[in-house]
Protein backbone atom coordinates (compact mmCIF):
# COMPACT_ATOMS: atom_id res chain seq x y z
CA UNK A 1 0.00 0.00 0.00
CA UNK A 2 0.82 3.44 -0.50
CA UNK A 3 -0.24 6.78 -0.49
CA UNK A 4 0.26 8.74 -4.02
CA UNK A 5 0.19 12.64 -4.28
CA UNK A 6 -0.52 14.75 -7.50
CA UNK A 7 1.76 17.47 -7.59
CA UNK A 8 -0.01 20.02 -9.80
CA UNK A 9 2.57 22.28 -11.76
CA UNK A 10 2.05 25.73 -13.17
CA UNK A 11 4.58 26.15 -16.36
CA UNK A 12 6.74 23.93 -14.97
CA UNK A 13 6.95 24.96 -11.68
CA UNK A 14 5.13 23.60 -8.34
CA UNK A 15 3.01 25.72 -6.49
CA UNK A 16 2.87 26.58 -2.66
CA UNK A 17 -0.36 24.53 -2.38
CA UNK A 18 1.53 20.98 -3.72
CA UNK A 19 4.15 21.69 -1.47
CA UNK A 20 1.04 21.84 1.23
CA UNK A 21 -0.39 18.80 -0.61
CA UNK A 22 3.00 16.50 -0.60
CA UNK A 23 3.25 17.37 3.47
CA UNK A 24 -0.25 16.33 4.15
CA UNK A 25 0.15 13.69 2.04
CA UNK A 26 3.71 12.47 3.67
CA UNK A 27 1.90 12.83 6.94
CA UNK A 28 -1.27 10.64 6.05
CA UNK A 29 1.69 8.19 4.78
CA UNK A 30 3.72 8.26 8.43
CA UNK A 31 0.26 7.62 10.03
CA UNK A 32 -0.01 4.35 8.44
CA UNK A 33 3.29 3.57 7.72
CA UNK A 34 3.46 3.45 4.07
CA UNK A 35 5.67 5.44 1.67
CA UNK A 36 4.44 8.12 -0.41
CA UNK A 37 4.99 8.58 -4.06
CA UNK A 38 3.83 11.41 -6.16
CA UNK A 39 3.01 12.19 -10.06
CA UNK A 40 3.99 14.92 -11.81
CA UNK A 41 2.41 15.34 -15.20
CA UNK A 42 3.56 17.59 -17.61
CA UNK A 43 6.92 19.08 -18.49
CA UNK A 44 8.67 20.00 -15.05
CA UNK A 45 12.55 19.94 -14.81
CA UNK A 46 14.15 17.10 -12.78
CA UNK A 47 15.60 19.25 -10.30
CA UNK A 48 12.17 20.51 -9.66
CA UNK A 49 11.18 17.11 -9.67
CA UNK A 50 13.38 15.84 -7.12
CA UNK A 51 13.07 18.89 -4.82
CA UNK A 52 9.49 16.94 -4.06
CA UNK A 53 11.23 14.88 -1.60
CA UNK A 54 12.26 17.90 0.45
CA UNK A 55 8.85 17.30 1.59
CA UNK A 56 8.67 13.65 1.97
CA UNK A 57 8.21 12.45 -1.40
CA UNK A 58 10.00 8.78 -1.73
CA UNK A 59 9.20 8.30 -5.28
CA UNK A 60 8.60 10.75 -8.00
CA UNK A 61 6.59 9.44 -11.36
CA UNK A 62 7.17 12.01 -14.37
CA UNK A 63 4.96 11.70 -16.90
CA UNK A 64 6.23 13.46 -19.46
CA UNK A 65 4.10 12.60 -22.68
CA UNK A 66 3.61 15.21 -25.19
CA UNK A 67 0.42 15.13 -25.52
CA UNK A 68 -0.02 15.48 -21.80
CA UNK A 69 1.90 19.07 -21.71
CA UNK A 70 -1.42 20.74 -20.70
CA UNK A 71 -3.93 19.88 -18.05
CA UNK A 72 -6.97 17.37 -20.06
CA UNK A 73 -9.22 16.20 -17.21
CA UNK A 74 -9.82 12.95 -18.85
CA UNK A 75 -6.58 12.27 -19.75
CA UNK A 76 -5.00 13.44 -16.74
CA UNK A 77 -7.56 11.12 -14.59
CA UNK A 78 -6.60 8.34 -16.24
CA UNK A 79 -3.06 8.56 -15.92
CA UNK A 80 -3.21 9.05 -11.89
CA UNK A 81 -5.59 5.93 -11.58
CA UNK A 82 -3.33 3.94 -13.49
CA UNK A 83 -0.51 5.13 -11.47
CA UNK A 84 -2.28 4.41 -8.99
CA UNK A 85 -3.12 0.89 -9.53
CA UNK A 86 0.29 0.20 -10.73
CA UNK A 87 1.39 1.13 -7.49
CA UNK A 88 -0.86 -0.09 -4.74
CA UNK A 89 -1.69 3.56 -3.98
CA UNK A 90 -5.08 3.11 -1.76
CA UNK A 91 -5.20 6.71 -0.70
CA UNK A 92 -4.87 9.35 -3.43
CA UNK A 93 -4.05 13.11 -2.81
CA UNK A 94 -4.29 16.04 -4.75
CA UNK A 95 -4.92 19.89 -4.30
CA UNK A 96 -8.28 21.14 -4.33
CA UNK A 97 -7.38 23.57 -6.41
CA UNK A 98 -9.49 24.35 -9.88
CA UNK A 99 -7.88 21.26 -11.85
CA UNK A 100 -7.68 19.31 -8.72
CA UNK A 101 -11.60 19.69 -8.41
CA UNK A 102 -12.36 18.49 -12.20
CA UNK A 103 -9.61 15.22 -11.50
CA UNK A 104 -11.25 14.31 -7.85
CA UNK A 105 -14.24 13.31 -8.82
CA UNK A 106 -13.22 11.29 -11.97
CA UNK A 107 -10.43 9.42 -9.60
CA UNK A 108 -13.48 8.71 -7.11
CA UNK A 109 -15.55 7.00 -9.47
CA UNK A 110 -12.21 4.92 -11.48
CA UNK A 111 -10.79 3.77 -8.02
CA UNK A 112 -14.49 3.38 -6.58
CA UNK A 113 -13.18 5.55 -3.89
CA UNK A 114 -15.06 8.23 -1.77
CA UNK A 115 -13.47 11.63 -2.05
CA UNK A 116 -13.20 14.11 0.92
CA UNK A 117 -13.02 17.42 -1.09
CA UNK A 118 -12.11 20.38 0.62
CA UNK A 119 -10.62 18.46 3.47
CA UNK A 120 -8.88 20.99 5.96
CA UNK A 121 -6.97 18.71 8.04
CA UNK A 122 -5.43 15.49 8.57
CA UNK A 123 -7.49 12.47 8.34
CA UNK A 124 -8.48 10.81 12.00
CA UNK A 125 -7.47 6.89 11.54
CA UNK A 126 -9.37 4.55 14.34
CA UNK A 127 -9.54 0.86 13.61
CA UNK A 128 -11.08 1.04 10.15
CA UNK A 129 -12.45 4.30 10.47
CA UNK A 130 -10.96 7.01 8.41
CA UNK A 131 -12.59 10.07 8.64
CA UNK A 132 -11.55 13.50 7.21
CA UNK A 133 -12.66 17.38 8.46
CA UNK A 134 -14.00 19.20 5.29
CA UNK A 135 -15.93 22.97 4.94
CA UNK A 136 -19.81 22.73 4.52
CA UNK A 137 -22.12 25.25 3.68
CA UNK A 138 -19.57 27.39 1.95
CA UNK A 139 -17.82 27.90 4.98
CA UNK A 140 -20.24 28.17 7.46
CA UNK A 141 -19.29 24.57 9.22
CA UNK A 142 -17.31 21.67 8.55
CA UNK A 143 -18.51 18.26 8.09
CA UNK A 144 -16.50 15.31 9.41
CA UNK A 145 -16.53 12.80 6.48
CA UNK A 146 -15.68 9.04 6.93
CA UNK A 147 -14.77 7.12 3.96
CA UNK A 148 -15.85 3.87 3.74
CA UNK A 149 -14.64 2.28 1.10
CA UNK A 150 -11.15 0.71 1.04
CA UNK A 151 -9.75 3.17 -1.56
CA UNK A 152 -9.75 7.04 -0.97
CA UNK A 153 -9.65 10.52 -2.81
CA UNK A 154 -8.55 13.75 -0.54
CA UNK A 155 -8.49 17.37 -1.95
CA UNK A 156 -6.66 19.13 0.24
CA UNK A 157 -7.75 22.73 0.52
CA UNK A 158 -4.96 25.68 -0.31
CA UNK A 159 -3.56 26.87 2.72
CA UNK A 160 -4.92 25.09 5.33
CA UNK A 161 -2.34 22.69 6.08
CA UNK A 162 0.98 24.08 6.92
CA UNK A 163 4.32 22.90 4.73
CA UNK A 164 7.00 20.38 6.46
CA UNK A 165 10.38 19.94 5.14
CA UNK A 166 11.43 15.93 6.08
CA UNK A 167 14.24 16.20 3.90
CA UNK A 168 13.68 12.50 1.78
CA UNK A 169 16.00 11.88 -1.09
CA UNK A 170 13.15 11.03 -3.95
CA UNK A 171 14.03 8.94 -6.89
CA UNK A 172 12.78 10.43 -9.89
CA UNK A 173 11.45 7.97 -12.71
CA UNK A 174 9.45 7.98 -15.77
CA UNK A 175 5.67 6.53 -16.34
CA UNK A 176 4.52 5.43 -19.06
CA UNK A 177 1.06 5.16 -20.07
CA UNK A 178 -0.44 4.35 -23.39
CA UNK A 179 -3.19 7.36 -23.41
CA UNK A 180 -6.69 6.75 -24.43
CA UNK A 181 -7.65 8.67 -27.84
CA UNK A 182 -11.39 9.13 -26.53
CA UNK A 183 -9.54 11.12 -23.20
CA UNK A 184 -8.53 13.63 -25.73
CA UNK A 185 -11.68 15.22 -27.47
CA UNK A 186 -11.39 18.60 -25.46
CA UNK A 187 -8.87 20.98 -27.61
CA UNK A 188 -7.29 23.81 -25.34
CA UNK A 189 -7.43 26.71 -27.81
CA UNK A 190 -5.52 29.08 -25.38
CA UNK A 191 -4.22 29.73 -21.73
CA UNK A 192 -4.36 32.96 -20.59
CA UNK A 193 -2.48 33.94 -17.69
CA UNK A 194 -2.19 37.02 -15.71
CA UNK A 195 1.47 36.44 -14.75
CA UNK A 196 2.62 39.07 -12.69
CA UNK A 197 -0.31 38.58 -9.96
CA UNK A 198 -1.07 36.70 -7.15
CA UNK A 199 -3.68 34.23 -7.36
CA UNK A 200 -6.56 34.43 -5.33
CA UNK A 201 -7.10 30.96 -4.40
CA UNK A 202 -3.94 30.13 -2.96
CA UNK A 203 -2.91 33.81 -1.92
CA UNK A 204 -1.80 34.27 1.97
CA UNK A 205 -2.50 37.64 2.08
CA UNK A 206 -6.19 39.11 0.25
CA UNK A 207 -6.52 43.04 0.56
CA UNK A 208 -10.72 42.51 -0.49
CA UNK A 209 -12.32 45.82 -1.16
CA UNK A 210 -16.69 46.23 -1.34
CA UNK A 211 -19.33 49.20 -2.21
CA UNK A 212 -17.92 51.38 0.42
CA UNK A 213 -14.93 51.85 -2.28
CA UNK A 214 -17.82 54.06 -4.02
CA UNK A 215 -16.48 53.26 -7.70
CA UNK A 216 -13.80 51.57 -9.89
CA UNK A 217 -11.54 54.49 -10.03
CA UNK A 218 -10.75 53.87 -6.77
CA UNK A 219 -8.86 50.75 -6.69
CA UNK A 220 -5.41 52.14 -7.44
CA UNK A 221 -5.59 52.25 -3.43
CA UNK A 222 -6.43 48.21 -2.81
CA UNK A 223 -4.00 47.51 -5.67
CA UNK A 224 -1.44 49.05 -4.21
CA UNK A 225 -1.78 47.95 -0.39
CA UNK A 226 -1.95 44.51 -2.28
CA UNK A 227 1.28 44.86 -4.03
CA UNK A 228 3.31 45.91 -1.43
CA UNK A 229 2.08 42.90 0.44
CA UNK A 230 2.35 40.01 -1.87
CA UNK A 231 -1.42 40.25 -1.65
CA UNK A 232 -3.93 39.08 -3.98
CA UNK A 233 -6.92 41.79 -4.43
CA UNK A 234 -10.49 40.33 -4.19
CA UNK A 235 -14.01 42.34 -3.69
CA UNK A 236 -17.49 41.35 -2.43
CA UNK A 237 -20.68 40.26 -5.26
CA UNK A 238 -22.15 43.59 -5.89
CA UNK A 239 -19.10 45.24 -7.04
CA UNK A 240 -18.18 42.60 -9.93
CA UNK A 241 -21.96 42.50 -10.36
CA UNK A 242 -21.83 46.15 -11.10
CA UNK A 243 -18.41 45.41 -13.72
CA UNK A 244 -15.94 47.22 -11.81
CA UNK A 245 -14.15 44.24 -10.62
CA UNK A 246 -13.63 40.48 -12.84
CA UNK A 247 -16.27 37.91 -11.56
CA UNK A 248 -12.98 35.94 -10.45
CA UNK A 249 -12.31 38.50 -7.84
CA UNK A 250 -15.88 37.98 -6.27
CA UNK A 251 -15.35 35.81 -2.53
CA UNK A 252 -18.28 34.93 -0.22
CA UNK A 253 -20.76 32.36 -0.86
CA UNK A 254 -21.63 32.16 -4.28
CA UNK A 255 -17.93 33.13 -5.27
CA UNK A 256 -14.59 31.61 -4.46
CA UNK A 257 -13.88 30.64 -0.42
CA UNK A 258 -10.38 31.52 0.66
CA UNK A 259 -8.63 30.85 3.86
CA UNK A 260 -5.42 32.91 3.59
CA UNK A 261 -3.47 34.25 6.57
CA UNK A 262 -4.93 37.38 6.46
CA UNK A 263 -7.58 38.92 5.21
CA UNK A 264 -8.38 42.99 4.76
CA UNK A 265 -11.89 43.54 3.90
CA UNK A 266 -12.31 47.66 3.55
CA UNK A 267 -15.69 49.37 2.93
CA UNK A 268 -17.16 45.75 2.79
CA UNK A 269 -20.31 45.57 5.73
CA UNK A 270 -19.66 41.81 6.04
CA UNK A 271 -23.02 39.92 5.12
CA UNK A 272 -23.41 36.49 6.03
CA UNK A 273 -23.21 35.76 2.35
CA UNK A 274 -19.84 37.36 1.81
CA UNK A 275 -18.72 36.16 5.50
CA UNK A 276 -19.27 32.18 4.80
CA UNK A 277 -16.52 32.83 2.09
CA UNK A 278 -13.82 34.44 3.96
CA UNK A 279 -14.45 33.25 7.95
CA UNK A 280 -11.76 30.56 7.82
CA UNK A 281 -9.05 33.07 6.94
CA UNK A 282 -6.57 33.14 9.74
CA UNK A 283 -6.50 36.87 10.81
CA UNK A 284 -9.24 39.25 9.87
CA UNK A 285 -8.99 43.09 9.67
CA UNK A 286 -11.40 45.51 8.77
CA UNK A 287 -12.20 48.51 7.91
CA UNK A 288 -15.47 50.59 7.61
CA UNK A 289 -16.71 53.80 8.90
CA UNK A 290 -19.96 52.36 10.35
CA UNK A 291 -18.58 50.43 13.76
CA UNK A 292 -21.74 49.03 13.57
CA UNK A 293 -21.06 47.01 10.40
CA UNK A 294 -21.49 43.62 11.38
CA UNK A 295 -18.06 42.51 9.89
CA UNK A 296 -16.45 43.78 12.63
CA UNK A 297 -17.85 41.20 14.95
CA UNK A 298 -16.06 38.51 13.23
CA UNK A 299 -12.84 40.90 12.77
CA UNK A 300 -9.90 40.58 14.78
CA UNK A 301 -8.46 43.90 13.93
CA UNK A 302 -10.61 47.02 12.89
CA UNK A 303 -10.06 50.76 12.53
CA UNK A 304 -13.51 52.41 12.04
CA UNK A 305 -12.96 55.16 9.59
CA UNK A 306 -13.24 56.37 6.28
CA UNK A 307 -11.10 54.30 3.67
CA UNK A 308 -9.97 57.25 1.91
CA UNK A 309 -8.68 58.70 4.27
CA UNK A 310 -7.05 55.53 6.25
CA UNK A 311 -6.15 54.10 3.43
CA UNK A 312 -3.27 56.79 1.90
CA UNK A 313 -1.92 56.19 5.57
CA UNK A 314 -1.82 52.56 5.53
CA UNK A 315 -0.50 52.63 2.85
CA UNK A 316 2.22 54.57 4.16
CA UNK A 317 2.99 52.57 7.17
CA UNK A 318 3.42 49.92 5.19
CA UNK A 319 5.59 51.14 2.92
CA UNK A 320 8.02 52.25 6.43
CA UNK A 321 7.72 48.93 7.68
CA UNK A 322 8.97 47.94 4.43
CA UNK A 323 11.92 49.95 4.23
CA UNK A 324 12.54 49.25 7.89
CA UNK A 325 12.50 45.83 7.51
CA UNK B 1 -30.34 20.79 -29.06
CA UNK B 2 -31.13 18.53 -25.89
CA UNK B 3 -29.34 20.09 -22.73
CA UNK B 4 -30.30 18.61 -19.04
CA UNK B 5 -29.21 20.63 -15.88
CA UNK B 6 -29.26 18.91 -12.93
CA UNK B 7 -30.30 21.15 -9.61
CA UNK B 8 -30.27 20.88 -6.22
CA UNK B 9 -32.63 22.02 -3.66
CA UNK B 10 -30.40 24.13 -0.52
CA UNK B 11 -30.60 26.20 2.22
CA UNK B 12 -31.06 29.95 1.58
CA UNK B 13 -27.62 31.49 1.19
CA UNK B 14 -29.03 34.48 4.18
CA UNK B 15 -29.44 30.20 6.36
CA UNK B 16 -28.03 30.60 9.98
CA UNK B 17 -26.32 27.13 10.15
CA UNK B 18 -26.93 25.02 12.92
CA UNK B 19 -27.24 21.51 13.70
CA UNK B 20 -29.53 18.96 16.04
CA UNK B 21 -29.25 15.56 17.47
CA UNK B 22 -25.70 15.91 18.67
CA UNK B 23 -24.50 17.92 15.45
CA UNK B 24 -25.08 15.21 13.66
CA UNK B 25 -28.35 16.54 11.72
CA UNK B 26 -28.63 19.79 9.61
CA UNK B 27 -31.13 21.65 11.43
CA UNK B 28 -33.49 22.68 8.46
CA UNK B 29 -36.56 23.95 11.22
CA UNK B 30 -37.28 27.51 9.76
CA UNK B 31 -34.89 27.59 6.72
CA UNK B 32 -36.12 28.84 3.18
CA UNK B 33 -34.69 26.05 0.25
CA UNK B 34 -33.79 27.47 -2.71
CA UNK B 35 -32.73 26.51 -5.92
CA UNK B 36 -28.73 26.53 -5.90
CA UNK B 37 -27.30 29.76 -6.98
CA UNK B 38 -25.13 28.23 -9.83
CA UNK B 39 -27.61 25.97 -10.90
CA UNK B 40 -29.88 28.84 -11.92
CA UNK B 41 -26.85 30.18 -14.21
CA UNK B 42 -26.89 27.14 -15.77
CA UNK B 43 -30.78 26.92 -16.15
CA UNK B 44 -30.53 29.95 -17.71
CA UNK B 45 -27.46 29.82 -20.32
CA UNK B 46 -29.49 26.54 -21.33
CA UNK B 47 -32.86 28.42 -21.90
CA UNK B 48 -30.63 30.98 -23.80
CA UNK B 49 -29.14 28.24 -25.71
CA UNK B 50 -32.34 26.69 -26.98
CA UNK B 51 -34.52 29.82 -27.17
CA UNK B 52 -36.69 29.90 -30.29
CA UNK B 53 -37.26 26.72 -30.83
CA UNK B 54 -33.43 25.53 -30.80
CA UNK B 55 -34.18 22.56 -28.61
CA UNK B 56 -34.99 21.68 -25.07
CA UNK B 57 -34.22 22.07 -21.75
CA UNK B 58 -34.97 19.24 -18.88
CA UNK B 59 -34.07 20.10 -15.29
CA UNK B 60 -33.20 16.79 -12.85
CA UNK B 61 -32.99 16.67 -9.30
CA UNK B 62 -32.49 13.83 -7.10
CA UNK B 63 -34.46 14.62 -3.95
CA UNK B 64 -37.47 13.63 -1.81
CA UNK B 65 -40.62 14.97 -2.75
CA UNK B 66 -40.52 18.42 -0.49
CA UNK B 67 -38.22 19.80 -3.39
CA UNK B 68 -40.55 19.95 -5.94
CA UNK B 69 -41.40 23.55 -5.55
CA UNK B 70 -37.72 24.13 -6.27
CA UNK B 71 -38.48 22.12 -9.92
CA UNK B 72 -41.43 23.67 -10.07
CA UNK B 73 -39.12 27.42 -9.96
CA UNK B 74 -37.04 25.90 -12.41
CA UNK B 75 -39.85 25.23 -14.61
CA UNK B 76 -41.95 28.36 -14.24
CA UNK B 77 -38.19 29.92 -15.28
CA UNK B 78 -38.34 28.28 -18.40
CA UNK B 79 -37.26 24.67 -18.38
CA UNK B 80 -39.47 22.27 -20.87
CA UNK B 81 -39.94 19.18 -18.70
CA UNK B 82 -38.31 18.14 -15.41
CA UNK B 83 -37.66 14.73 -13.56
CA UNK B 84 -36.97 13.55 -10.27
CA UNK B 85 -35.30 10.66 -8.78
CA UNK B 86 -37.18 9.87 -5.58
CA UNK B 87 -34.58 9.78 -3.11
CA UNK B 88 -32.53 11.76 -0.37
CA UNK B 89 -29.40 12.85 -2.03
CA UNK B 90 -26.68 10.71 0.35
CA UNK B 91 -23.27 12.59 -1.56
CA UNK B 92 -22.37 13.40 -4.66
CA UNK B 93 -21.41 10.15 -5.66
CA UNK B 94 -25.11 8.63 -5.21
CA UNK B 95 -26.31 11.36 -7.07
CA UNK B 96 -24.24 11.68 -10.28
CA UNK B 97 -24.91 7.64 -10.19
CA UNK B 98 -28.97 8.21 -10.28
CA UNK B 99 -28.51 10.82 -13.13
CA UNK B 100 -26.20 8.69 -15.17
CA UNK B 101 -28.32 5.88 -15.00
CA UNK B 102 -31.27 8.25 -16.52
CA UNK B 103 -28.68 9.91 -18.82
CA UNK B 104 -28.01 6.09 -19.92
CA UNK B 105 -31.44 5.86 -21.04
CA UNK B 106 -32.39 9.06 -21.92
CA UNK B 107 -29.37 10.70 -23.82
CA UNK B 108 -28.49 14.52 -23.76
CA UNK B 109 -26.12 16.83 -25.72
CA UNK B 110 -24.89 18.83 -23.23
CA UNK B 111 -25.10 18.31 -19.10
CA UNK B 112 -24.93 21.07 -17.10
CA UNK B 113 -24.55 21.31 -13.29
CA UNK B 114 -23.76 24.41 -11.07
CA UNK B 115 -20.15 24.81 -10.35
CA UNK B 116 -20.69 23.48 -6.66
CA UNK B 117 -23.46 23.07 -4.47
CA UNK B 118 -24.04 25.51 -1.85
CA UNK B 119 -24.84 23.22 0.93
CA UNK B 120 -21.96 20.37 0.35
CA UNK B 121 -19.73 22.55 -1.88
CA UNK B 122 -18.21 19.15 -3.18
CA UNK B 123 -17.68 20.73 -6.80
CA UNK B 124 -18.23 16.44 -7.84
CA UNK B 125 -20.99 15.62 -9.65
CA UNK B 126 -20.15 17.47 -12.90
CA UNK B 127 -16.90 14.82 -12.59
CA UNK B 128 -18.76 12.11 -11.64
CA UNK B 129 -20.94 12.27 -13.84
CA UNK B 130 -18.62 12.71 -16.91
CA UNK B 131 -16.65 9.55 -15.58
CA UNK B 132 -19.75 7.52 -14.86
CA UNK B 133 -20.60 8.58 -18.85
CA UNK B 134 -17.40 8.26 -20.42
CA UNK B 135 -17.59 11.47 -21.42
CA UNK B 136 -15.26 14.78 -20.70
CA UNK B 137 -16.16 16.98 -17.48
CA UNK B 138 -15.27 20.72 -17.14
CA UNK B 139 -16.08 21.46 -13.41
CA UNK B 140 -15.84 25.31 -13.58
CA UNK B 141 -16.48 27.17 -16.69
CA UNK B 142 -16.82 30.98 -16.55
CA UNK B 143 -18.73 31.11 -20.13
CA UNK B 144 -20.38 28.73 -22.47
CA UNK B 145 -20.98 28.98 -26.61
CA UNK B 146 -22.41 26.37 -28.71
CA UNK B 147 -21.80 25.27 -33.02
CA UNK B 148 -23.57 22.61 -33.90
CA UNK B 149 -21.40 19.69 -32.71
CA UNK B 150 -19.24 21.12 -29.89
CA UNK B 151 -19.23 24.06 -27.86
CA UNK B 152 -16.60 26.66 -26.93
CA UNK B 153 -16.00 27.34 -22.62
CA UNK B 154 -13.58 29.09 -20.61
CA UNK B 155 -12.76 27.83 -17.76
CA UNK B 156 -11.27 28.95 -14.64
CA UNK B 157 -7.52 28.45 -13.72
CA UNK B 158 -5.58 30.36 -11.16
CA UNK B 159 -5.03 33.46 -11.85
CA UNK B 160 -6.23 33.03 -15.50
CA UNK B 161 -8.56 31.53 -17.83
CA UNK B 162 -8.04 28.48 -20.23
CA UNK B 163 -10.54 28.31 -23.48
CA UNK B 164 -11.10 24.89 -24.58
CA UNK B 165 -13.70 23.53 -27.28
CA UNK B 166 -15.17 20.13 -26.46
CA UNK B 167 -17.48 18.13 -28.76
CA UNK B 168 -20.84 17.12 -27.64
CA UNK B 169 -21.91 15.12 -25.58
CA UNK B 170 -19.99 16.78 -22.63
CA UNK B 171 -20.69 17.93 -18.91
CA UNK B 172 -19.78 21.25 -17.11
CA UNK B 173 -20.24 22.99 -14.27
CA UNK B 174 -21.00 26.46 -14.42
CA UNK B 175 -20.14 29.95 -12.48
CA UNK B 176 -20.75 33.33 -12.85
CA UNK B 177 -19.88 35.28 -16.08
CA UNK B 178 -21.75 32.24 -18.05
CA UNK B 179 -25.37 33.78 -17.93
CA UNK B 180 -27.50 36.03 -15.22
CA UNK B 181 -30.28 34.18 -13.74
CA UNK B 182 -33.46 34.58 -15.00
CA UNK B 183 -36.73 35.68 -12.72
CA UNK B 184 -39.83 33.94 -13.83
CA UNK B 185 -42.54 35.79 -15.33
CA UNK B 186 -46.38 35.29 -14.67
CA UNK B 187 -46.69 33.16 -17.65
CA UNK B 188 -44.00 31.09 -16.76
CA UNK B 189 -45.15 30.73 -13.31
CA UNK B 190 -48.61 29.78 -14.63
CA UNK B 191 -47.55 27.12 -17.14
CA UNK B 192 -44.98 26.03 -14.56
CA UNK B 193 -47.85 24.23 -13.13
CA UNK B 194 -48.86 22.18 -16.47
CA UNK B 195 -45.33 21.29 -17.43
CA UNK B 196 -43.97 17.84 -17.07
CA UNK B 197 -42.54 16.07 -14.11
CA UNK B 198 -42.04 12.80 -13.91
CA UNK B 199 -40.77 10.58 -11.08
CA UNK B 200 -38.64 7.81 -11.13
CA UNK B 201 -37.56 5.65 -8.77
CA UNK B 202 -33.30 5.52 -7.81
CA UNK B 203 -31.41 2.37 -8.73
CA UNK B 204 -29.58 0.44 -5.73
CA UNK B 205 -26.02 1.58 -5.59
CA UNK B 206 -23.02 1.12 -3.16
CA UNK B 207 -22.39 3.98 -0.66
CA UNK B 208 -18.59 5.18 -0.10
CA UNK B 209 -18.81 8.09 2.32
CA UNK B 210 -21.12 8.85 5.24
CA UNK B 211 -21.44 12.19 7.03
CA UNK B 212 -20.28 11.23 10.69
CA UNK B 213 -20.87 14.91 12.51
CA UNK B 214 -20.41 18.81 12.10
CA UNK B 215 -18.80 21.24 13.45
CA UNK B 216 -18.82 24.90 13.71
CA UNK B 217 -16.04 27.49 13.16
CA UNK B 218 -14.80 28.38 16.32
CA UNK B 219 -15.96 32.05 17.43
CA UNK B 220 -13.37 34.86 17.47
CA UNK B 221 -12.37 36.95 20.07
CA UNK B 222 -13.48 40.56 20.54
CA UNK B 223 -12.12 42.84 17.86
CA UNK B 224 -8.73 44.81 18.67
CA UNK B 225 -9.89 48.38 17.15
CA UNK B 226 -6.69 50.99 16.34
CA UNK B 227 -7.32 54.28 15.82
CA UNK B 228 -8.11 55.78 12.15
CA UNK B 229 -5.42 58.02 12.55
CA UNK B 230 -2.54 55.41 13.57
CA UNK B 231 -2.23 52.74 10.93
CA UNK B 232 1.19 51.93 11.51
CA UNK B 233 -0.26 50.36 15.07
CA UNK B 234 -1.96 48.13 12.57
CA UNK B 235 1.00 46.85 10.93
CA UNK B 236 2.90 47.02 14.16
CA UNK B 237 0.12 44.37 15.17
CA UNK B 238 0.14 42.51 12.21
CA UNK B 239 3.60 41.76 12.15
CA UNK B 240 4.50 41.19 15.67
CA UNK B 241 1.46 39.94 17.69
CA UNK B 242 -0.57 37.99 14.60
CA UNK B 243 2.58 37.46 12.67
CA UNK B 244 0.89 37.64 9.26
CA UNK B 245 3.18 39.77 7.83
C1 LIG C 1 -28.15 34.70 -3.21
C2 LIG C 1 -27.16 35.71 -2.75
C3 LIG C 1 -25.81 35.37 -2.78
C4 LIG C 1 -24.85 36.29 -2.39
N1 LIG C 1 -23.52 35.93 -2.43
C5 LIG C 1 -22.59 36.85 -2.06
C6 LIG C 1 -21.19 36.52 -2.09
O1 LIG C 1 -20.81 35.41 -2.44
N2 LIG C 1 -20.30 37.47 -1.75
C7 LIG C 1 -20.67 38.74 -1.36
O2 LIG C 1 -19.79 39.56 -1.08
N3 LIG C 1 -21.98 39.06 -1.32
C8 LIG C 1 -22.93 38.16 -1.66
N4 LIG C 1 -24.24 38.52 -1.64
C9 LIG C 1 -24.58 39.94 -1.37
C10 LIG C 1 -24.58 40.26 0.10
O3 LIG C 1 -25.85 39.95 0.64
C11 LIG C 1 -24.31 41.76 0.30
O4 LIG C 1 -25.27 42.49 -0.41
C12 LIG C 1 -22.94 42.18 -0.18
O5 LIG C 1 -21.93 41.35 0.38
C13 LIG C 1 -22.68 43.62 0.20
O6 LIG C 1 -21.51 44.08 -0.41
P1 LIG C 1 -20.69 45.29 0.22
O7 LIG C 1 -20.36 44.95 1.61
O8 LIG C 1 -19.59 45.59 -0.72
O9 LIG C 1 -21.72 46.50 0.12
P2 LIG C 1 -22.61 47.18 1.24
O10 LIG C 1 -23.40 46.21 2.00
O11 LIG C 1 -23.31 48.28 0.55
O12 LIG C 1 -21.56 47.75 2.27
C14 LIG C 1 -20.68 48.79 2.01
C15 LIG C 1 -19.94 49.05 3.29
O13 LIG C 1 -18.96 50.06 3.05
C16 LIG C 1 -18.94 50.95 4.15
N5 LIG C 1 -18.46 52.24 3.64
C17 LIG C 1 -19.10 53.12 2.84
N6 LIG C 1 -18.30 54.15 2.56
C18 LIG C 1 -17.13 53.93 3.19
C19 LIG C 1 -15.91 54.64 3.27
N7 LIG C 1 -15.74 55.81 2.66
N8 LIG C 1 -14.92 54.12 4.03
C20 LIG C 1 -15.07 52.94 4.69
N9 LIG C 1 -16.20 52.22 4.62
C21 LIG C 1 -17.22 52.71 3.88
C22 LIG C 1 -20.36 50.99 4.66
O14 LIG C 1 -20.36 51.37 6.04
C23 LIG C 1 -20.82 49.55 4.44
O15 LIG C 1 -20.58 48.76 5.59
C24 LIG C 1 -25.23 37.59 -1.99
C25 LIG C 1 -26.58 37.93 -1.94
C26 LIG C 1 -27.54 36.99 -2.30
C27 LIG C 1 -28.98 37.38 -2.22
N1 LIG D 1 -29.58 16.32 -5.37
C1 LIG D 1 -29.17 16.78 -6.57
N2 LIG D 1 -29.95 16.61 -7.66
C2 LIG D 1 -29.56 17.06 -8.88
N3 LIG D 1 -28.43 17.72 -9.09
C3 LIG D 1 -27.61 17.93 -8.04
C4 LIG D 1 -27.93 17.47 -6.73
N4 LIG D 1 -26.93 17.84 -5.89
C5 LIG D 1 -26.01 18.49 -6.65
N5 LIG D 1 -26.42 18.55 -7.94
C6 LIG D 1 -25.74 19.21 -9.07
O1 LIG D 1 -24.35 19.12 -8.90
C7 LIG D 1 -23.76 20.40 -8.77
C8 LIG D 1 -22.55 20.32 -7.89
O2 LIG D 1 -22.88 19.83 -6.63
P1 LIG D 1 -21.79 19.38 -5.57
O3 LIG D 1 -20.96 18.35 -6.23
O4 LIG D 1 -22.58 18.88 -4.42
O5 LIG D 1 -21.02 20.63 -5.23
C9 LIG D 1 -24.87 21.29 -8.30
O6 LIG D 1 -24.63 22.64 -8.66
C10 LIG D 1 -26.05 20.70 -9.08
O7 LIG D 1 -26.05 21.15 -10.43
Amino acid sequence: MSVLIYAENAGGKFKKSTFEAVSYAKAIADQNNISLIAISIGDVANDELAALGKYGAEKVLNVANDKLKNFVNQAYASVIAEAAKANGANIVVLSNSFSGRGLAPRLGVKLEAGVADGAVALPEQNGNKFTVKKTAFSGKAFAIVELTSANKVIALTPNSYKIVESGVVAKVEDFTVEAKASDFTEMIKDIVRSTEKVSLPDAEIVVSAGRGLKGPENWGMIEELADLLGAATACSKPVSDAGWRPHSEHVGQTGIAVSPNLYIAIGISGAIQHLAGVSSSKVIVVINKDAEAPFFKVADYGIVGDAFEVLPKLIAAVKEYKASA
Amino acid sequence: MKILVCISNVPDTTTKITFTDNNTQFNTNGVQFILNPYDEIALARAIELTDGGKGSVTVINVGEVNTEATIRKALAIGATDAVRINAKPHDAWYVAYQIAQYVKANPFDLILTGRESIDYNGSKVAGMLGELLDIPSVSIIKKLDTEANQATVEREIEGGKEVLTIPFPFVAGTAEGVAEPKIPNMRGIMSARTKPLTVVEPAEVKTFSEIISYETPAPRGQVNLVSADEPAKLVELLHTQARVI
